[in-house]
């Protein structure tokens, strides 16, 4: 009985949640805008990096700093797609009207795009392995693994709020990166420190315990950032 | 920048003259630039003042006209 | 209203201002080890400190406005980050000029100050193309807060984190700045910083109150022509405030008559 008078009130988080992450799956699987350009954009960039560098093989910093800067440039691809089917077709709209809690849409939202990451680096770490990395995968990839994911979660919570502040400016495609890469700076500079001893050309090093706590502390912060100023970007 | 790297020999004035009175100039300059730009934007607000001022002035005298939407 | 007080503001900081560029050439001894090109230390040094707390006000008089919604907190928001930014342009030009006349090169990538600086100033610069990329004047407000708040909080933590990144390449002193330097230094240091600090809080003053002065321009001008007569407003990235339209522009009629 109180739950229904509860769900008429304001439906529940989780449900409003799963609701929008389906709406999210249907609408990439309808139009493949995301995922796809930012996997085939990552393999051609470990090409680009190749012949620039004219190197066949890379280890250390400078595996580290091309991996990670090709993550980065792809992950732009996503955040600037993020929410554009949401200002144009009315997403926002419609979700406004809806009694829902409004930090579900960011929920939302940055789960999509943590989606996007993971596909993205499923598609680009082993293609980057096979194309570039001088070293075997297998003895680094848990460390690499857990960069991953904290430098993941960075893009995310910097990715998402910008995303949201860009998309609704005329100049989004350009406003997007200018705003989010300054952002992104310390997250790149954590992860790339992290990762090139876990990349060395001598074996998996150690993984640098100092970057990834001051890369989980900078996500922490900006994730209450985030969290806290999200609201007033839907206010319309 | 802050800290006084303590390897470096004492640098003779006449070479360092010429830095310091750039990096002072520089500033000095950079302020005026923006004062210049801040003047445009009072002359702008001058302009706008004298408009109205006529405005008024012509009001009570041709009230139909400018009451005639 | 932001022009009371305004002049012996102005002449505040013009003596302090002066006292301390006369005490920074004739009273400070030279250093030792720098000679005389450390003078550079008490332009560029209070300079920088005072952009970026111009900047961190920025971010709470953002918040102020977001909590109030009062049009005048963005405006105060955007003086401040306009004005950081001119002052911040300065930081990284007598920087610049520091490194090449201390270190032989323009620009030094292990100075963490200088690096943290320059990716402040690269996420400030964004700040007017964002706010002229929105259309409506509300929702221009309220992002560009969103984005003062955000890059307000930046600033600190950026400092932290490249600052970490060199700290172990290069062992330095990570104490206070002051802290290691002789008591005439000192004095001028602080001398310096508090004459930085007058000058952006009357750069600032001076710029809310030419800001102010158009508002109330504008909102004279309506009263005066009607509605219609005003052309439409042009796209611009500069706050639109809100001035009581019966408070005043009532006391400017009677002002004109």
């Amino acid at each position: 009985m109180s739950s229904t008078t509860r769900t008429m009130a304001a439906p529940r988080t989780r449900v409003v949640l799963a609701a929008l992450l389906r709406k999210e799956l249907r609408v990439e699987l309808r139009s493949f805008e995301a995922v796809p350009a930012m996997s085939l954009f990552s393999v051609t960039t470990f090409v680009l990096f190749h012949f620039a560098l004219q190197r066949n093989a890379l280890s250390g910093d400078l595996a580290s700093g091309v991996l990670w800067v090709t993550l980065l440039f792809a992950a732009m691809l996503g955040i600037n797609r993020l929410f554009v089917a949401d200002a144009e077709q009315g997403g926002f709209d419609g979700f406004l009207l809806s009694p829902a809690d409004r930090s579900v849409l960011l929920y939302s939202k940055a789960l999509t795009l943590l989606a996007y990451l993971l596909v993205l680096e499923v598609v680009a770490v082993p293609a980057f392995a096979l194309l570039l990395l001088g070293s075997a995968l297998w003895p680094a990839l848990p460390g690499l693994l857990v960069v991953l994911a904290l430098g993941d979660l960075g893009i995310v919570v910097i990715g998402t709020l910008v995303g949201a502040l860009a998309v609704r400016t005329s100049v989004r495609d350009l406003l997007g990166p200018m705003i989010s890469l300054p952002l992104l700076v310390p997250v790149l500079l954590c992860a790339a420190r992290a990762t090139s001893p876990v990349l060395g050309a001598v074996g998996a090093g150690a993984l640098p315990l100092r970057w990834l706590v001051t890369l989980a502390l900078y996500d922490l912060v900006f994730g209450l950032i985030t969290f806290a100023v999200f609201d007033f970007l839907l206010e319309d | 920048m802050i800290a006084l790297h303590l390897a470096l020999l004492e640098i003779p004035l006449h070479q360092a003259v010429p830095y310091v009175a750039a990096a002072y100039i520089a500033f000095f300059a950079l302020i005026l630039i923006y004062l210049a730009i801040m003047s445009g934007k009072l002359s702008r607000i001058e302009r706008e003042l004298g408009e109205l001022t006529e405005l008024a002035a012509r009001r009570p005298g041709s009230s139909e006209e400018h009451d005639a939407p | 209203m932001y022009g009371k007080r305004l002049r012996p503001l102005a002449l505040t900081t013009f003596a302090a201002l002066t006292l301390t560029l006369v005490l920074a050439f004739f009273w400070a001894p030279n250093d030792a080890n720098q000679g005389f090109l450390q003078k550079i230390f008490y332009l560029h040094v209070p300079l920088a400190i005072v952009t970026l707390c111009g900047f961190v006000y920025a971010g709470l008089a953002a918040i102020a406005h977001l909590r109030t919604r009062d049009s005048r907190w963005d405006m105060r928001s955007y003086v401040a980050i306009h004005l950081s930014l001119v002052f911040g342009v300065a930081v990284l030009v007598s920087g610049s000029i520091w490194a090449k006349g201390s270190w032989g090169v323009w620009w030094d990538w292990s100075e963490p100050t200088l690096v943290s600086f320059l990716l402040v100033m690269l996420l400030y610069a964004t700040y007017q193309p964002l706010r002229f990329a929105i259309e409506d004047p509300e929702r221009q407000a309220r992002y560009a807060s969103v984005f003062a708040i955000t890059a307000g909080a930046f600033v600190p933590i950026n400092f932290v984190i490249v600052r970490l990144s060199t700290a172990y390449l290069h062992p330095r002193v990570l104490g206070d700045i002051s802290a290691n330097l002789p008591g005439r230094f000192q004095v001028v240091f602080y001398l310096s910083l508090v004459s930085m600090a007058l000058l952006w809080i009357t750069l600032w003053r001076y710029e809310m109150t030419s800001k102010h002065a158009s508002a109330q321009l504008r909102a004279l001008k309506r009263l005066l022509a009607g509605d219609e007569d005003e052309a439409l407003p042009r796209r611009s990235a500069v706050p639109t405030l809100s001035v009581g339209a019966g408070g005043a522009g009532s006391s400017g009629v009677g002002a004109a008559r």
